[in-house]
C-alpha cells in the first residue's frame, strides 16, 4: 500500500461520513411528509404525478397491499423493458441500426432470453449485463427502458426500506405507508435532482451526451476508429446514485467515456454509497433515536474498512508470476505498480480496489476495473461482500432493509444466549420476524449455491436450446479454481442483485440468461416480501418499555454483535465454496502454478433432455 | 393485487416519459449548449479532420511514437465501438503468455532501456481504451522515440515531464501521460524524418 492510497481511502470515508447526516435528515423529513427546501420547485411535479395516476396522497396501505403494489409495479416495469428491447429495431433513436439490417458487424442479437435477462436485471436493480451496451442497444432502449428502471427500481428499494422503518416507528398501526407516494417522493425529490446535477457535472468533465451516431475518425497512424458515444451522462449519474451499476458501455466505469478523470472516479464512488449511507441516519431519525442509525452505520463502516484493507494490499502486491518476467510491480513515484491487468492508469490500484469494495458493499455492481483479473484474495473481497447480502451500506433501500433483517437475527441470537424474548427498538422480536429474516437470508444463499453447482456439472446436448453443446463450464474464460470463481461470482451477483461480474464467462446463452434471471427475481423479492411482512407485523405491535434487561442497540456491544452475525452467516454458508475458488487459487498462485485447459468434466445432468417442470429431478441428479 | 395494476401501469408510463425522455432530453440540450466539445466525445482535430478523442486510447506501433498499453477491445485492440478487457485471472496461462510476449517485444523495440518493465505497459487495461500510460512507461520508451526522431533523450524527457498530468488535488488518481496528446506534441515540435 502507498501512503497516497491510504489517504485516498480515508478522505473518501470522511467525505461520506460528512454527507450522511445532511442527506439522511433531508430524506427523513421528506418521508415523514414535512416540507423540504426543494418543495417550492418540485411539489408541483409531485402533485402532477398524483393527478395523472389517480393516486390518493393521504391514503395508507397495509403491508399486503404495499407488497402487491411493489410486485405489480415491478411486473409492469419488466414488461416495459422487455417489449421496448424486442422492438428496438422499429423504434426511434437507433442511429446504429441495432436489430435491423444495418446493424454493425459486431452487434449482438437481442434474443428473447437476453431481453428477459436484461429486463429482469434492470427491474430488480441488479443491472447484470449479458451484453455489451455499445454493441447491442439503441439509445432509445438505454434512455426510455434502462434509465427509467435505474430510477424507479432504486426508488422502490428506498420505499421498502422506509416502510420497514415505519414498522419499527409506529405503534399498534395497521398500515405502513403508501407505496405509490413513497415511490414518487424518492424519485422526484431524491434521485431526480441529484442525478440531474451529477449528469451535468459528469458531462463537463468529458462524459458524452449526444443522440448522434458513433463518431468515425482516422487515427494518427491511419487506422479507422469508430468511437461509440450516446446519451451517456444522463444514464451514468443515476446508474451510480441508484446503486444500479449497468454500464452504457461494455466495460462500464472503466470506459473513459463513463469515467474520464480521477475526479469523476472519486465522485462516482461516492455516489455509490451516499444514499445508502444517508438512509442509516434517516432510519435513526425516524425511529426517534439517531444513535440507532449511527450504530448501524458503524457496523457497516467496520466491514467496509475490513474489505478495503484486504483488497487493496492484495492488488498492490500484484501477481508474483509477472514479477518473475521482469515486470516492475512495486509502486514508485512514476508508476502505480501492482496488479494492473484490467485496471486503468488514471485510477491506479487504490481507487480501483476501493471501487471494487464499495460497488459490492452496495448492490451497485458497476466496475472501474475488471474483477475477473483481480488477484485471488483481491477478488475474494467483492465476492464475499456479495455473499453477505450486500448490507455494508448496501443498495439504496435494500442495504438498509437487509441489515435490519440481520439486526433481527442478531438480537434473536443475543436473546437466546440470555434466555429472554429479544427486542429491537422497543418492539418484541418474535417467531414471525425471525422466520421471515431467515427466509430472506437462506433463499439467496440457496439459489447461489444450487445454481453454481448445477452449472459446474451441467452438460448440454448437440443442437439443444440451452447452451452450446458440451459442459456449461466451457463458457468460462479461465480454468482451474478461477473458473469456479467465475460461476460462483455470477450467481452471487445475480441473487444479490449486484450486477458486477467476473466477466470472462460467456453468459449470453439461454441457460445462463434464464437461471441468472431467476436468481435475480428470488434475490429481489426473497428480501422485499419478508421485509414488508416484518414491517406489517412490527407496526401492529405495542412498544415495550426499556428495562435493565433490554440489550441496548446503540452501543459497541450491539455493533460487534451485528458484525459478527453478518460475517459468521456469510462465512459458514460460503466458506466451502470460497475455499475451492479464490482461497485455493491464492495458494497455487504463490506456488507458481498456472492453468491452461478446462478440467475434465464428470458426466452431469442434461437439461436438454429434461423438461423444465422436472426441475426438482435435476437437483437430485446433482447429488446422485 | 390485480387492483394495483392500473396505478402501476400509469406510474410506469408517467416515469418513462419523465425520466426516460424529458430528463435525458433536458440533459442533452444543456450539455450540447454548455459543454459542446465534451458532450460529443472530446474529439481532437488536426487541420479540421478528427483524428481521435483525447479520452479514448488509439493504437501506435511505429517507433517514433509512444506506444499505449495492450488492448483487449474488439478483435485487434483499441476498437472504440466494442470496449473490452482480457478478463484473465492471475493463474491463467494465457495471461502469462501474453505478458511474456509483450515483455519480449518491448525489450526488442527498446534495447537501450535496461530497467524492469513498468506493470501498466504490459498489462491490458479494463476498458481496452485506456488513453494513458504511466510516466515510467513513457520514460521507458524515451530512448527509442528520441532515436527514431533524431533527438536527444533529454528533449524527449522534457516533453514527457511537460505532458505528465499530476494527481488531481494532489491525491486523486495517478500521475499519467496521455498517449495521443504527447504523440501529437511530438509531431508538432519534432516532426519525424520520413
Amino acid at each position: 500500500m502507498t501512503a497516497n492510497g491510504v489517504l485516498y481511502i480515508l478522505v473518501f470515508f470522511l467525505v461520506l461520513l460528512a454527507l450522511t447526516k445532511p442527506l439522511g435528515l433531508y430524506m427523513a423529513n421528506l418521508f415523514e411528509g414535512k416540507r423540504t427546501f426543494l418543495h417550492p420547485l418540485l411539489r408541483p411535479l409531485e402533485r402532477l404525478v398524483y393527478r395523472l395516476t389517480g393516486v390518493r396522497e393521504d391514503s395508507e396501505q397495509r403491508w399486503t397491499q404495499y407488497a402487491a403494489s411493489v410486485i405489480a409495479f415491478s411486473l409492469v416495469g419488466f414488461l416495459f423493458v422487455y417489449i421496448i428491447q424486442r422492438l428496438q429495431g422499429f423504434l426511434l433513436l437507433n442511429p446504429m441500426g441495432f436489430s435491423t439490417g444495418h446493424a454493425p458487424g459486431n452487434a449482438t442479437a437481442m434474443t428473447p432470453d437476453l431481453a428477459f435477462n436484461t429486463a429482469v436485471s434492470f427491474m430488480t436493480n441488479t443491472n447484470w449485463q449479458s451484453y455489451g451496451g455499445e454493441t447491442t442497444l439503441s439509445y432509445f432502449v438505454q434512455m426510455a427502458a434502462l434509465t427509467v428502471q435505474n430510477f424507479v427500481s432504486a426508488a422502490a428499494g428506498i420505499a421498502v426500506a422506509i416502510a420497514l422503518i415505519r414498522g419499527f416507528a409506529r405503534k399498534q398501526a395497521n398500515s405502513i405507508g403508501n407505496f405509490w407516494v413513497d415511490l414518487t417522493r424518492a424519485t422526484v425529490y431524491v434521485l431526480l435532482p441529484l442525478a440531474f446535477v451529477f449528469a451535468l457535472f459528469l458531462c463537463a468533465r468529458g462524459v458524452p451526451q449526444t443522440l448522434k451516431a458513433y463518431q468515425k475518425v482516422t487515427t494518427i497512424e491511419g487506422a479507422a476508429q469508430t468511437i461509440a458515444v450516446g446519451p451517456v451522462a444522463s444514464q451514468e449519474s443515476i446508474k451510480m446514485l441508484g446503486t444500479n451499476g449497468g454500464g452504457f458501455f461494455n466495460t462500464n466505469s472503466a470506459h473513459p467515456f463513463e469515467n474520464p478523470t480521477p475526479l469523476t472516479n472519486f465522485t462516482e464512488i461516492l455516489a455509490i454509497l451516499i444514499i445508502s449511507s444517508g438512509l442509516t441516519y434517516t432510519f435513526g431519525r425516524m425511529v426517534g433515536d439517531t444513535r440507532q442509525g449511527w450504530a448501524v452505520f458503524a457496523a457497516m463502516a467496520f466491514l467496509f474498512f475490513a474489505g478495503v484493507f484486504i483488497c487493496y494490499p492484495s492488488e498492490q502486491a500484484g501477481n508474483p508470476q509477472l514479477a518473475r518476467l521482469g515486470v516492475a510491480t512495486a509502486a514508485t513515484r512514476t508508476q502505480p505498480g501492482g496488479n494492473m491487468e484490467g485496471k486503468e492508469v488514471r485510477f491506479g490500484i487504490a481507487s480501483s480496489a476501493l471501487w471494487a469494495t464499495a460497488t459490492t458493499d452496495a448492490s451497485n455492481g458497476s466496475v472501474n476495473s475488471m474483477h475477473d483479473s483481480y488477484t485471488p484474495l483481491g477478488g475474494l473481497i467483492p465476492m464475499f461482500n456479495l455473499q453477505t447480502d450486500e448490507v455494508i451500506f448496501g443498495g439504496v433501500g435494500s442495504g438498509l432493509y437487509g441489515i435490519l433483517l440481520y439486526a433481527i437475527v442478531g438480537v434473536f441470537i443475543a436473546g437466546l444466549m440470555v434466555g429472554r424474548t429479544p427486542e429491537y427498538l422497543g418492539k418484541k422480536i418474535e417467531q414471525k420476524e425471525v422466520k421471515m429474516a431467515m427466509v430472506a437470508i437462506i433463499a439467496t444463499a440457496f439459489v447461489i449455491l444450487v445454481f453454481t453447482a448445477m452449472s459446474m456439472v451441467a452438460r448440454f446436448a448437440k443442437n439443444g436450446y440451452w447452451n452450446p453443446p458440451g459442459p456449461a463450464i466451457a463458457n468460462l474464460n479461465n480454468s482451474g479454481p478461477h473458473g469456479l470463481s467465475e460461476i460462483l461470482y455470477a450467481y452471487s451477483s445475480g441473487a444479490e442483485n449486484n450486477g458486477s461480474a467476473f466477466a470472462g464467462i460467456n453468459v449470453n446463452t439461454p441457460w445462463y440468461n434464464l437461471t441468472l434471471g431467476l436468481a435475480m427475481l428470488i434475490g429481489r423479492f426473497g428480501f422485499i416480501l419478508p421485509a414488508l411482512a416484518i414491517a406489517g407485523s412490527l407496526a401492529a405491535k405495542k412498544k415495550v418499555p426499556t428495562t435493565n434487561g433490554t440489550l441496548p442497540t446503540h452501543g459497541a456491544l450491539f455493533v460487534g454483535l451485528l458484525v459478527g452475525v453478518i460475517v459468521v452467516i456469510g462465512a459458514l454458508t460460503f466458506f466451502p465454496a470460497l475455499s475451492l475458488g479464490p482461497l485455493v487459487e491464492h495458494l497455487v498462485m504463490r506456488e507458481g502454478r498456472l492453468f491452461s485447459s478446462l478440467l475434465s468434466v464428470a458426466p452431469g445432468f442434461s437439461p436438454a433432455c429434461a423438461p423444465m417442470h422436472r426441475g426438482a429431478a435435476w437437483m437430485l441428479g446433482i447429488w446422485s | 393485487m390485480w387492483r394495483q395494476f392500473a396505478p402501476a401501469f400509469r406510474m410506469m408510463l408517467f416515469f418513462t416519459v419523465l425520466v426516460g425522455l424529458v430528463y435525458p432530453g433536458l440533459v442533452t440540450a444543456l450539455s450540447q449548449a454548455l459543454f459542446h466539445n465534451q458532450a460529443n466525445g472530446t474529439l481532437v482535430e488536426i487541420r479540421g479532420r478528427a483524428v481521435g478523442s483525447s479520452l479514448i486510447g488509439q493504437n501506435f506501433t511505429q517507433p517514433e511514437y509512444f506506444h499505449p498499453r495492450p488492448s483487449a477491445a474488439g478483435s485487434d485492440g483499441y476498437d472504440a465501438s466494442a470496449s473490452g478487457a482480457s478478463n484473465y485471472g492471475s493463474t491463467n496461462q494465457k495471461l502469462i503468455d501474453r505478458v511474456k510476449a509483450s515483455v519480449d517485444q518491448f525489450r526488442k523495440e527498446n534495447p537501450d532501456y535496461q530497467g524492469p518493465v513498468p506493470a501498466d505497459l504490459v498489462t491490458a487495461s479494463g476498458s481496452g481504451l485506456d488513453p494513458d500510460i504511466s510516466a515510467a512507461s513513457a520514460e521507458a520508451q524515451a530512448a527509442r522515440v528520441a532515436k527514431a526522431r533524431g533527438l536527444t533523450v533529454d528533449k524527449v524527457r522534457q516533453l514527457i515531464a511537460r505532458h505528465t498530468k499530476a494527481r488531481t488535488l494532489g491525491f486523486l488518481g495517478e500521475p499519467r501521460v496521455n498517449v495521443l496528446e504527447i504523440n501529437l506534441a511530438l509531431d508538432r515540435h519534432f516532426p519525424a524524418p520520413r
